[in-house]
């Protein structure tokens, strides 16, 4: 059904540690895995899923270890990729980062883990939090007596323990919008004699979107009931309430806390947070953004002497909103040298093993527009090798705003010994996939 | 203090040193001895030798270490099966432990110890757990009852496990009913007819109650079971998808994919007039978009998924284009696959952005992403008539570029669009012309030798163009050279006075000077024509080309539904059926989509042909190159739509030929009448065939049916020895051997009965088992006078195939129950599927091309019979007698191929392919059938004929 065995490698394909779940596949079929992948490399057809006769590697790839999952069956692919994500998640946990050295500093703490996380191939307890229970790192310390089963591992609430408690009850609720957009810029190679530029600024937006994601941090006591109440259009629409502005959500993805039925039938968001931190709910609208950070570009590039880079930057946000933060990230050809920057405000540097300039404003204002010109040399004798048209990419942050104006209605907290709690929220919007194409 | 401290210890004396260690009597020393080990273990040491020294260690109340042990115990106990058995009071008495973290580790660890002989005691502690009181208990209980199934599954269906596993899904907790599905899928999946997993619907209603509760990973358990439900009617069908539909929400992509192949499937039961169906399908699109933004592996899966299901079902995302733009940073198989469906998304609506996107792809840096892009752009022209012009005009600005791969992708894409849009973009062909020096790929040389050959007429240099190809002919690729040769013949039908030395220059590099044999049979068959009827070969060469399909590389629409059950899954990404790449599962059932909406019959229809969903005819699919038995049209590059049947060779007996026909003269004009040179060229043919033919010199299409006198008289059908099937020791006395045996017609199955024990024996009856043919015994056993012991009896019982039918594993087995005056006994065998084998099996010669052609490659299957030392003819004469009819025999350097057909009792055809190697004594049989399971079994029957 999934996986036979897993196995972490070290970038040069040794094993580190790996647990056989099935026995159906030989381990020493890990061994193909490393030639078979530079050879897809050497193809340039590198691909999750790879064969060795009957035998199929999926495979991921995290800092310098490759997580992989063998099979000899029709075994659910997303499920094993799902769960190779969820082992990094919980490995990351246990030891602040997932790595060689944190895999061999714990290997006695990882073969727990991966007794516990998976049996047979079915993955079973993989919520971190509810492992810290019963699994620690300081195993020695254990009494016989204190590792018992935490009910909530075979609980239907399997993502809260019971008998928490707090002095204050206070819950803390992010919501945060990413704006992706994909934008193709007007022509910015410019006859080198223009001087004063005026590139038009119909740029076309190709394609927009908005992630937005509910996070909480919970502190409350017990087992309490929450409800949160959202502007959303449809939830508004079936209870006959029109007021103010509403939000349409394309796709929601709630964390496994929420009553799915529930919302499906009324729209209504209910669950028992899990303790601490966590993401409740992402949604995804698909509206047409306009570019928060609009960016204009004038790349001249005089072969065998030198590239010159004018980048205007507009905020086309509320004047009273600052996006912190801001960075723009322009490519420049990989052969380029001796950088020379002006700009209006702000900062640039050149880091040449990305081969890109960085402009950073740490506070932006809505309405205005700054201005960074850079000037690189280029070698005489030209590199033929071709090179890709990397786009400019933005980075930004603007704190107690969101673009698609949702709002937390409310946030109902239930517990039964009837404390009071106060619910916190707070507004970001930022730059997720902001891409902007140039044509040069 | 790190765990890395154990790895560094590697002196001499290590393992001696830890033996010593292990024994101490302070618990820290044994612990920090034992962590030792495992480190060894870990970097791949072999400490195998500490093995009664680690399991002593097992007795202790600390739970760190006892995991430790038993992690070791997993790794060694199937190399020291002897001492396994040391470990097993400690099991038992772990699972009596009052810690429920204990128990259920001991169980989970149990299960993995793979020793056949300690498995029986494990039995009762496995009992006992898998009704503890504790869920976490029961939950690792259940999944233990799947590994132990796996080591011995005779001893779990003993021990009434498989019930209790059954009981599990009405279990109070979720995550045990989960884990108890997930066991029972994966025994069902090993064992295809054991009816575990038998879904009514107060089961189905547990698990839907039980999803709204489990863990993100019992939700997928619990789907993937689901989807392997078939609903009643399309009530059922409906309220299970209102379920599922929740599912949809989840954060996990798994979950998801899981959801959308339950509502995919179920869907099929809906009608498509019922609202619910509209708002299903608006449900579906929201998430699957929602897929692309995970992590990139988990990105593949999806794409590779909706891929399927926009096929299966364009209606869901077809104004999602934008989401399936490319980004930089994406990595190249996503990027590869979003391309691909941007081209099936394309429609008029949205082509100008498409057209935009793609252009800008074609400027990138990657290889391969780059020559997909401008694929593409091809594909638009062809699939959208208004974006044809811009679409042309795009890919003449690539060419301007001059970028190698660019240019030869783009004339590969034109030639295509000639054929679609004929008479409308040759004013392009000056500008491709252009570019024939840099072309160096089979493909595209191959694509502008046809676009010259087709437009002979237009290009005034044609003639030179084609000659310079010549000069390197044999250092061209079989794809480049049947192109060339088709191409000169188009030219030389167009314009004869100039191009008769081509002509036969390239007819003579064909034939004479060529080994291959495609190319060759080509070139006579061109030879022959031209000199026979030109007025025919004008009309066989210059026909008209039917249409190309708009759409490519479409699934084969069984293979899409298979494939549409297993979303999610590997076979999903592979586009390949699980039995394509999954060992052992070649008898296992092929997954359908049920039957559509209102049918409310019942949706088991084994019929092979298509399933009442798709009720559209199957388009025409742009197929890969090299098809069976090439196509002598010309049209290799871009088959026709339809599999017509070869052209009619009235004109091409050898007899009647008349090598320098009047029609020719027509042709060529008066002045050719005694050209000595012409004659000389035509004239040389035939000589030179007989050498390279076996056969008498036949037509070429001929030849490869040649049947030549080979087949003699039948010589019986073939009919296995007796063996036992029944010990008298099993069977109070009562022995009976036998085998199967089919004369005139009929199946027989001819026993001899023997009394071995003390008394008379009488009133013997036979009834069979259903079976998957639905073999039945046409009369009553004739055992008229009753069976005095040490006496043996032989019976024939004549069997009919009216019977009912169920699916047996293996497909040929039999189960018998025989009745005598003493008890009644059972038992199974075997019988040749050459049984069933019927006398009408020989398929028409052309009908077998065109169902070779039409079974997907996906059901052919290949065998080796070794050690045969039978000539061909021999080999197929005695398969004709087991009524395997050859129906056209082939020889190919040496070896002959025999093209066979056979015909199963329930009217399933089988295609075969023999391939026999004179003085090799393994011989290939190639199989072709439209249910593939019964391949094994035939493939049995060939070797048990072919070495009788």
């Amino acid at each position: 059904m999934s996986a036979s065995a897993i196995f972490v490698l070290d970038l040069k394909g040794k094993v580190l540690i790996c647990r056989n779940y099935k026995g159906d596949v030989d381990m020493a079929e890990i061994d193909h895995f490393m030639s078979l992948l530079m050879q897809h490399e050497e193809e340039g057809l590198i691909c999750p899923v790879m064969a060795h006769g009957n035998v199929h590697f999926m495979w991921i790839k995290h800092s310098n270890l490759y997580l992989v999952a063998t099979t000899n069956k029709n075994s659910n692919a997303s499920l094993v990729y799902s769960f190779l994500y969820k082992l990094v998640e919980v490995f990351t946990e246990y030891f602040k980062e997932l790595e060689e050295e944190s895999i061999q500093d714990n290997f006695v703490v990882v073969y727990e883990l991966l007794d516990e996380l998976m049996d047979f191939g079915f993955p079973q307890t993989t919520d971190s939090k509810i492992l810290q229970e019963y699994i620690t790192q300081e195993g020695a310390k254990l009494e016989v007596a204190k590792t018992k089963v935490p009910t909530t591992v075979t609980n239907a609430v399997s993502w809260r323990s019971e008998g928490i408690k707090y002095k204050k009850n206070e819950v803390f609720i992010d919501v945060i919008e990413s704006i992706n957009v994909l934008v193709r810029l007007p022509c910015g190679l410019i006859d080198h004699c223009v001087l004063f530029i005026q590139v038009n600024a119909n740029g076309s937006v190709m394609s927009s979107d908005i992630v937005g994601s509910i996070k909480l941090k919970t502190m409350l006591s017990g087992m309490p009931e929450l409800r949160l109440g959202l502007n959303d259009r449809v939830l508004f629409a079936l209870t006959g309430r029109d007021k103010g502005k509403t939000v349409v959500m394309e796709d929601v993805k709630f964390h496994q806390c929420v009553r799915l039925s529930r919302f499906e039938s009324d729209r209504t968001i209910s669950f028992i947070p899990p303790d601490g931190e966590s993401e409740l709910m992402s949604y995804r609208i698909n509206t047409h953004v306009k570019p928060l950070i609009w960016i204009e570009s004038v790349i001249e590039k005089f072969s065998h002497s030198r590239v010159e880079i004018m980048v205007k930057a507009k905020g086309q946000f509320k004047k009273q909103s600052v996006a912190n933060n801001v960075e723009v990230r322009v490519p420049v050809p990989s052969d380029a040298d001796s950088p020379k920057f002006k700009t209006s405000t702000g900062h640039a540097k050149y880091v040449p093993e990305k081969n890109l300039v960085v402009w950073t404003i740490k506070s932006f204002p809505g309405g205005k527009e700054f201005l960074m010109r850079a000037h690189f040399g280029l070698p005489s004798v030209e590199n033929d090798e071709a090179e890709g048209k990397p786009p400019i990419t933005v980075k930004f942050e603007i704190p107690y705003f969101t673009v698609s104006g949702i709002q937390v209605r409310y946030m109902k907290i239930i517990e039964k010994s009837g404390y009071q709690a106060l619910p916190w929220v707070r507004y970001i919007t930022q730059s997720g996939d902001y891409q902007l194409r140039t044509n040069v | 203090m790190t765990d890395s401290k154990y790895f560094t210890t590697t002196k001499k004396g290590e393992i001696f040193e830890l033996k010593a260690e292990l024994n101490s009597d302070k618990k820290e020393k044994k612990k920090e001895a034992v962590k030792k080990v495992i480190a060894s273990m870990t970097v791949g040491k072999d400490v195998s030798a500490l093995f009664p020294d680690v399991v002593n260690c097992m007795q202790t109340d600390n739970l760190e270490l006892k995991k430790l042990v038993y992690l070791y115990l997993m790794n060694y106990a199937k190399s020291q099966p002897d001492m396994a058995i040391m470990a097993v009071n400690t099991f038992v008495k772990d699972c009596e432990d009052p810690n429920p973290l204990i128990r259920a580790l001991a169980v989970r660890t149990m299960g993995c110890i793979r020793v056949d002989k300690i498995t029986e005691y494990l039995c009762e502690p496995l009992r006992k757990c898998l009704k503890d009181e504790d869920p976490y208990v029961r939950k690792t209980a259940a999944v233990c009852v799947a590994k132990l199934h796996d080591i011995n599954a005779q001893l779990v269906e003993d021990q009434g496990f498989l019930d209790t596993l059954k009981d599990l899904i009405s279990d109070s907790n979720p995550m045990v009913v989960a884990n108890a599905v997930a066991a029972l899928s994966e025994i069902a999946e090993s064992h295809p007819n054991s009816n575990l997993l038998d879904l009514n619907p107060q089961t189905i209603n547990k698990l839907l109650t039980a999803l709204n509760e489990c863990t993100e990973w019992g939700q997928i358990f619990i789907l993937d079971c689901l989807a392997n439900y078939t609903p009643r009617d399309d009530r059922e069908s409906q309220s299970i998808c209102e379920r599922v539909t929740p599912r949809l929400s989840h954060a996990n992509s798994a979950v998801v994919l899981s959801a959308v192949k339950v509502l995919m499937k179920f869907m099929e039961m809906l009608p498509k007039d019922l609202d619910y169906y509209g708002t299903l399908l608006k449900k579906l699109a929201p998430p699957l978009v929602t897929l692309l933004s995970a992590e990139p592996e988990l990105q593949y899966v999806a794409l590779r998924n909706i891929n399927l299901i926009v096929q299966r079902r364009p209606e869901i995302l077809k104004h999602e284009m934008k989401v399936f733009f490319v980004k930089y940073n994406d990595p190249i198989y996503v990027k590869l696959e979003k391309l691909d469906i941007m081209i099936r998304l394309a429609s008029q609506a949205n082509i100008a952005q498409v057209l935009a996107e793609l252009k800008e792809y074609a400027t990138e840096v990657d290889v391969d992403f780059v020559r997909k892009a401008v694929r593409a752009i091809g594909r638009c022209a062809i699939k959208v008539e208004q974006s044809a012009e811009r679409c042309v005009s795009t890919l003449l600005d690539l060419i301007q570029t001059k970028v190698n791969y660019v240019v030869q992708e783009a004339i590969v894409v034109i030639k295509d669009i000639f054929r679609k849009y004929p008479n409308k973009y040759e004013s392009v062909i000056a500008t491709l012309c252009e570019n024939l020096d840099s072309l160096d790929e089979p493909e595209a040389r191959a694509a502008m030798i046809w676009i010259v050959g087709e437009y002979a007429e237009r290009i005034d240099n044609a003639d030179e163009l084609l000659e310079s190809f010549l000069e390197g002919f044999h250092d061209e690729s079989t794809q480049v050279q049947l192109q060339l040769l088709t191409a000169i013949v188009k030219l030389f039908l167009k314009k004869p006075t100039e191009t008769q030395e081509l002509v036969q220059q390239v007819l003579s590099l064909a034939t004479q000077d060529s080994d291959n044999p495609d190319l060759r049979d080509r070139g006579y068959i061109y030879w022959r024509l031209l000199s026979t009827d030109p007025v025919a070969a004008k009309e066989v060469v210059l026909a008209e080309k039917p249409l190309i399909s708009e759409e490519t590389d479409l699934i084969e629409p069984t293979l899409l539904e298979e494939l549409i059950c297993h979303i999610g899954t590997l076979a999903s990404v592979y586009h390949k059926p699980p039995s394509a790449f999954v060992e052992g599962s070649r008898g296992v059932q092929h997954k359908r989509l049920p039957g559509s909406a209102g049918s409310g019959e019942s949706v088991e229809s084994p019929d092979v042909a298509s399933a009442p969903g798709v009720s559209e005819a199957p388009p025409a699919v742009i197929p890969s190159q090299g098809d069976l038995l090439g196509d002598l049209l010309n049209l290799d590059l871009t088959p026709p739509t339809t599999t017509g049947p070869p052209p009619p060779s009235s004109g091409m007996q050898m007899g009647a030929m008349d090598l320098l026909g009047g029609g020719l003269d027509s042709l060529l004009g008066g002045d050719l009448g005694g050209s000595p040179a012409m004659g000389g060229g035509f004239g040389a043919a035939p000589a030179a065939m007989p050498a390279s033919f076996t056969a008498p010199v036949s037509g070429g299409l001929d030849d490869l049916f040649d049947l030549g006198g080979g087949v003699g008289m039948p010589m019986g059908a073939y009919s296995p020895p007796k063996t036992v099937w029944l010990p008298a020791m099993k069977a109070k006395g009562l022995e009976i051997s036998g085998t199967f045996a089919r004369r005139s017609g009929v199946v027989q199955m001819e026993m001899t009965l023997t009394n071995k024990a003390m008394s008379v024996m009488t009133d013997f009856a036979i009834q069979f088992n259903r079976n998957s043919f639905g073999l039945a015994p046409a009369g009553p056993l004739q055992v008229l006078t009753p069976l005095s012991p040490n006496q043996s009896i032989e019976v024939t019982l004549p069997l009919n195939t009216v019977g009912p039918v169920m699916k047996m594993e293996p497909l040929n087995n039999l189960q018998v129950a025989v009745k005598n005056n003493i008890d009644v006994f059972y038992f199974s065998c075997q019988y040749p599927i050459s049984m069933l084998f019927a006398e009408d099996g020989k398929m028409e010669r052309q009908v077998f091309l065109a169902t070779w052609k039409d079974i997907p490659n996906e059901n052919e299957s290949q065998f080796q019979i070794k050690d045969c030392h039978l000539n061909s003819d021999a080999a197929s004469n005695k398969l004709q007698g087991s009524n395997i009819f050859t129906i056209a025999k082939r020889t190919v350097e040496g070896q002959d191929m025999l093209y066979q057909s056979m015909k199963l009792s329930n009217g399933i055809w089988l295609l075969a392919e023999l391939r026999v190697q004179a003085g090799n004594p393994n011989y290939t049989v190639s199989l072709k059938c439209r249910a593939p399971e019964v391949s094994q079994c035939v493939f049995q029957s060939y070797e048990a004929v072919l070495k009788n």
